[in-house]
């Protein structure tokens, strides 16, 4: 390619893990029937007030940490004006870059195709949704459960030099939401939106000067990763066509939305006819002290992130690159991982049972590991059985399965039917037993007649219920018919 | 009705009197204030007394601001936006007084959300002066200081952002008491300008004042800016001897000499002001001059403009007639907002709003918005450095009586425009402030204003006091003037 793809991201995540809004009391959930999850200021009702909630402050700023981000000394709000009917005050709570927000100026190693990168973030803040809307043929409704939820919003340099390295990216930046208790980071739910912004730039240039860069083009809304994927190459190849026909000089400066059906990002508005939101701080919400031991506190509680938990699974529990990332790739799977392994189960013996059996089941049934009824230490009674070789290697896979689709104990399928006896002493007491009562074909069988051992196995395991383990009684019965 | 709380209060407790009587005499003077001034937006004929007297308040009647959210109860904000919005809730303040046991009786007229200081502005007409119907009351808490002026009730709520409660209390011969920004909750008081605004009382004695604001105060969870003054005891502290001993004046404001061409009633005015200094020395205050530049007092009434007009567009922006108010015609949202807008505001607030929006514009705020804020830093610690040395600071209110509401009353005269508009001082650095009145000119009340430190509440209302004992003006009723 001739062209250097300058691609830059505004991901939004909504904060889904605190009790409440952003600025109410109202119910900070996803699922529910419209307008349901509402208080007074959320559809700002004369009079009413903004309170700050402290979990999100600590949320966001364990974000902005994570993303290796100045912090701010004081914590302070700015609101956005402009009109819309999703925007209930008639302006957003957010913050502007000046004074610092969150955060700014950090930055996040990921992995793409199996190398380490680094995106530089330009910043991090931390602002209020706005209410939801559907429009229908002459009328369109309103959900104001959305209005006020926490959203973080990450700014990133423009480093990305194709889709791939963005959504990568997107995908880390997800689980880490994910793994420090920050979201859901749901795109279904539309937890995650994004803005993308793109240039081309010429191959020869210099790159580290911005005014190579090209012409910046803004994409909104664009609501999945796969979106964000297809919208970047698509306008990669609409910019290179431009250039290839001379016309991209003359391109202004815009601002496009990403057409998912037609799979085109659109036109939406010049540079030039930029909305002026005229940010002022807010006066509602007096300057938080960002207190130091807060702040240590926080980070102390950030817990192990996808990339140091891969890193371990490696070198510490000798997995396989590919089965550490399969791991790590859902924290909830991770999480169901780590609980074996304290539970004392085998690293690989775990690694093998999650990523194989139990994943596989989960993909077929669409269902989520936090909703799984084999717990961890139901599996390690399976495996310790299969282990102690109570159980075959084929009988722990039907147990695995009769757990699962008749929802009760695995120990209930070990005694019933399936436990064999394996216990050495107690089949040689049953054994002796046996061979004292049947003196003469125990003569018989010393004196030639070997096709008394079947009649002996026949006895044990009348005598057993049929659940002795078969080995082993082959092996005793030679050694007692011996004595 | 034409008492003071105290002594209502002990009529009740001795059962001269019951509060269903009060409040039947209170309702029939409401109608007659109202038919007379055209002080109310509501009167609540259906009113009930209170049988149980548990505190001060208990069974007394008081009036209302239409700008304080009161649930059930039309609250219009004086404006059209408005005009039939019944809340859900009541405001902070007014949910206090009602657990005291207080009765209200109507809701008064203002300028549309308080911005505007003639009590000509609100949707349902002007208010007229109770001293002399060809007068107004200034503004904004115009219906409030008409009603308690003619003995409708002991007291009704303002609010105040530039001068809105201390001003109509002079006019009309009144107290009006606004307290530290943030000792009152705004929770539910339809918001102006949230960093000037403060939630007060109007009423015939300072102890009055002390009493009602006693009860309307106190930390609020849905008020981030209240603050806790559980250990502030205002009606308590008056009974006590006060600390205070030094007082000042700012010549720049008050000196005679500084208005070389003025009028009669003005010299009058600040003659009559000297004469109340000389009372205070009488006390056994010190009182001295202490100088403020004279660029930074010129510059008050922009940069009030300017921060309250910038404030103001934003938080009136949730006025879209989507949510309450009436609905809009149009066929696009924006259309029926924009309708919803041009036929509920009047023309003043039009006005302020486009102020308000052009000093926010990006290409203006640095300019006008910032710089007012700069200036109001400077002026606000200008008055800490006099705190430090002086108890408080007392100065005439206005230029003179009441205006004659057929005349050029909008124009501010570039003469006098930092003795009309010095009070906004209060609100910039969020000063306990209260008038008092100290005297007559051709038959119409005057009034001192002293204003003291954030916090110092008690210490501001022990001067008046003492001012308001060496005075016959205590306790007075509009047209009943004893000389």
């Amino acid at each position: 390619m001739k062209y250097i793809p300058k691609i830059g991201l505004e991901m939004h995540c909504e904060i889904s893990k605190t009790k409440t809004k952003l600025f109410s009391r109202a119910r900070n959930t996803y699922s529910m029937s419209p307008n349901t999850c509402v208080y007074p200021v959320d559809m700002a009702f004369p009079g009413t007030l903004p309170v700050l909630n402290k979990e999100c402050v600590r949320l966001s700023l364990m974000a902005s940490m994570i993303l290796h981000c100045q912090i701010p000394e004081y914590f302070l709000f700015e609101r956005k004006n402009y009109y819309y009917p999703d925007l209930p005050k008639g302006y957003q709570i957010t913050q502007e870059t000046k004074p610092i927000p969150v955060g700014i100026y950090g930055y996040l190693d990921y992995e793409c195709e199996g190398q380490i990168k680094r995106i530089r973030i330009n910043n991090i803040h931390l602002e209020e949704d706005a209410a939801s809307l559907d429009h229908y043929y002459n009328t369109s409704t309103i959900n104001y459960n959305r209005a006020g939820i926490p959203l973080l919003e990450l700014v990133t340099e423009p480093d990305f030099h194709s889709a791939n390295e963005a959504v990568s990216f997107l995908e880390t930046m997800r689980s880490i939401y994910q793994y420090s208790g920050i979201s859901e980071g749901d795109t279904k739910k539309g937890q995650i939106r994004c803005d993308v912004n793109v240039s081309i730039m010429d191959e020869n240039l210099e790159e580290s000067d911005p005014s190579n860069w090209g012409t910046k083009i803004e994409i909104k809304n664009v609501n999945s990763f796969g979106g964000v994927r297809d919208a970047i190459n698509y306008e990669i190849k609409r910019q290179i066509h431009l250039k290839e026909t001379n016309e991209y000089d003359a391109m202004p400066q815009q601002t496009r939305r990403w057409d998912e059906e037609e799979a085109k990002t659109k036109y939406m508005r010049s540079k030039v006819d930029a909305v002026d939101y005229k940010y002022f701080v807010e006066p509602n919400i007096p300057k938080l002290k960002i207190d130091p031991k807060w702040l240590e506190e926080i980070k102390e509680s950030i817990p192990k992130l996808p990339l140091e938990r891969k890193q371990k699974y490696i070198e510490e529990y000798g997995l396989s690159s590919y089965d550490a990332e399969v791991l790590i790739k859902d924290k909830d799977i991770s999480d169901y991982f780590e609980e074996c392994i304290a539970l004392k189960i085998d690293a690989k013996d775990a690694a093998n049972w999650v990523t194989v059996t139990i994943l596989g089941e989960l993909n077929k049934n669409d269902e989520k590991i936090t909703d799984f009824y084999l717990t961890p230490s139901m599996l390690k009674e399976i495996i310790d059985a299969k282990n102690k070789n109570s159980i075959s290697s084929k009988q722990a896979k039907e147990i695995f399965q009769k757990v699962i689709t008749e929802k009760k104990e695995p120990k209930q399928f070990m005694q019933k039917e399936n436990t064999q006896i394996s216990d050495e002493k107690e089949l040689t007491e049953i054994i002796s037993k046996i061979v004292s009562q049947n003196e003469s074909q125990k003569n018989a069988y010393l004196n030639g007649k070997t096709n008394l051992f079947d009649y002996f196995v026949g006895q044990v395991m009348k005598e057993t219920k049929g659940k002795a383990n078969p080995v082993m009684t082959k092996e005793i019965l030679l050694k007692e018919l011996q004595k | 009705m034409e008492e003071g709380i105290v002594s209502l209060h002990e009529k009740l407790v001795n059962k001269e009197i019951t509060s269903e009587e009060l409040v039947k005499k209170s309702l029939e003077k409401a109608k007659e204030a109202q038919e007379k001034y055209n002080a109310f937006v509501t009167i609540l004929p259906d009113a009930k007394g209170v049988n149980k007297i548990t505190s001060l308040l208990s069974g007394i009647p008081y009036g209302v601001k239409d700008n304080y959210s009161t649930k059930d109860v039309l609250s219009t904000g004086s404006s059209n936006t408005l005009k039939n919005y019944v809340p859900f809730f009541n405001a902070t303040a007014v949910e206090n007084l009602q657990k005291a046991g207080a009765v209200i009786i109507g809701k008064t007229v203002l300028d549309e959300f308080g911005m505007g200081g003639t009590g000509t502005t609100g949707h349902t007409g002007v208010v007229k002066n109770p001293w002399d119907e060809t007068r107004m009351c200034a503004g904004s808490s115009s219906g409030s200081a008409a009603s308690v002026a003619c003995g409708v009730y002991p007291y009704a709520l303002g609010s105040d952002t530039g001068d809105s409660i201390r001003k109509p209390a002079a006019y009309c011969g009144i107290v009006g008491y606004k307290p530290t920004y943030g000792m009152i909750s705004r929770y539910g008081l339809f918001p102006f300008a949230s960093s000037l605004d403060t939630c007060g009382v109007l009423t015939r004695s300072v102890e009055d004042a002390a009493i009602v604001v006693d009860a309307m105060k106190g930390l609020d969870e849905n008020d981030m800016t209240s603050w806790d003054s559980s250990d502030i005891h205002l009606y308590d502290s008056l009974k006590k001897q006060t600390k205070a001993k030094k007082i000042c004046i700012i010549p720049e404001i008050c000196d005679i000499k500084r208005y070389p061409h003025a009028s009669s009633e003005l010299k009058e005015h600040l003659e009559n002001f000297q004469k109340t200094l000389e009372i205070c020395k009488s006390l056994g205050f010190t009182v001295e001059e202490v100088s403020i530049d004279e660029n930074l007092l010129n510059a008050l009434a922009s940069v009030y403009i300017i921060i309250s007009c910038a404030e103001a567009t934003s938080n009136l922006s949730n006025l879209t007639g989507i949510i309450f108010g009436p609905r809009g015609n149009g066929t696009s949202t924006l259309d029926f907002i924009k309708d919803h807008r041009t036929k509920g505001f009047s023309p003043l607030i039009k006005r302020r709003f486009v102020i308000g929006s052009y000093v926010l514009q990006k290409e203006n705020q640095e300019r006008y918005f910032r710089n007012a804020q700069r200036v109001r830093r400077l002026i606000v610690d200008k008055m800490k450095e006099i705190f430090k040395e002086y108890d408080a600071v007392i100065l005439p209110v206005g230029t003179g009586p009441a205006k004659k509401l057929k005349g050029p009353y909008d124009i501010l005269d570039r003469n006098t425009t930092i003795l009309e508009e010095h009070l906004q001082i209060g609100n910039f650095g969020g000063f306990p402030s209260i008038t008092i009145p100290n005297g007559f000119i051709d038959g119409l009340p005057v009034g001192v204003n002293i204003t003291g430190n954030c916090y110092e509440d008690e210490k501001v209302l022990q001067i008046a006091s003492l001012l308001e004992s060496k005075m016959p003006y205590k306790g007075q009723i509009a047209g009943r003037k004893e000389k």
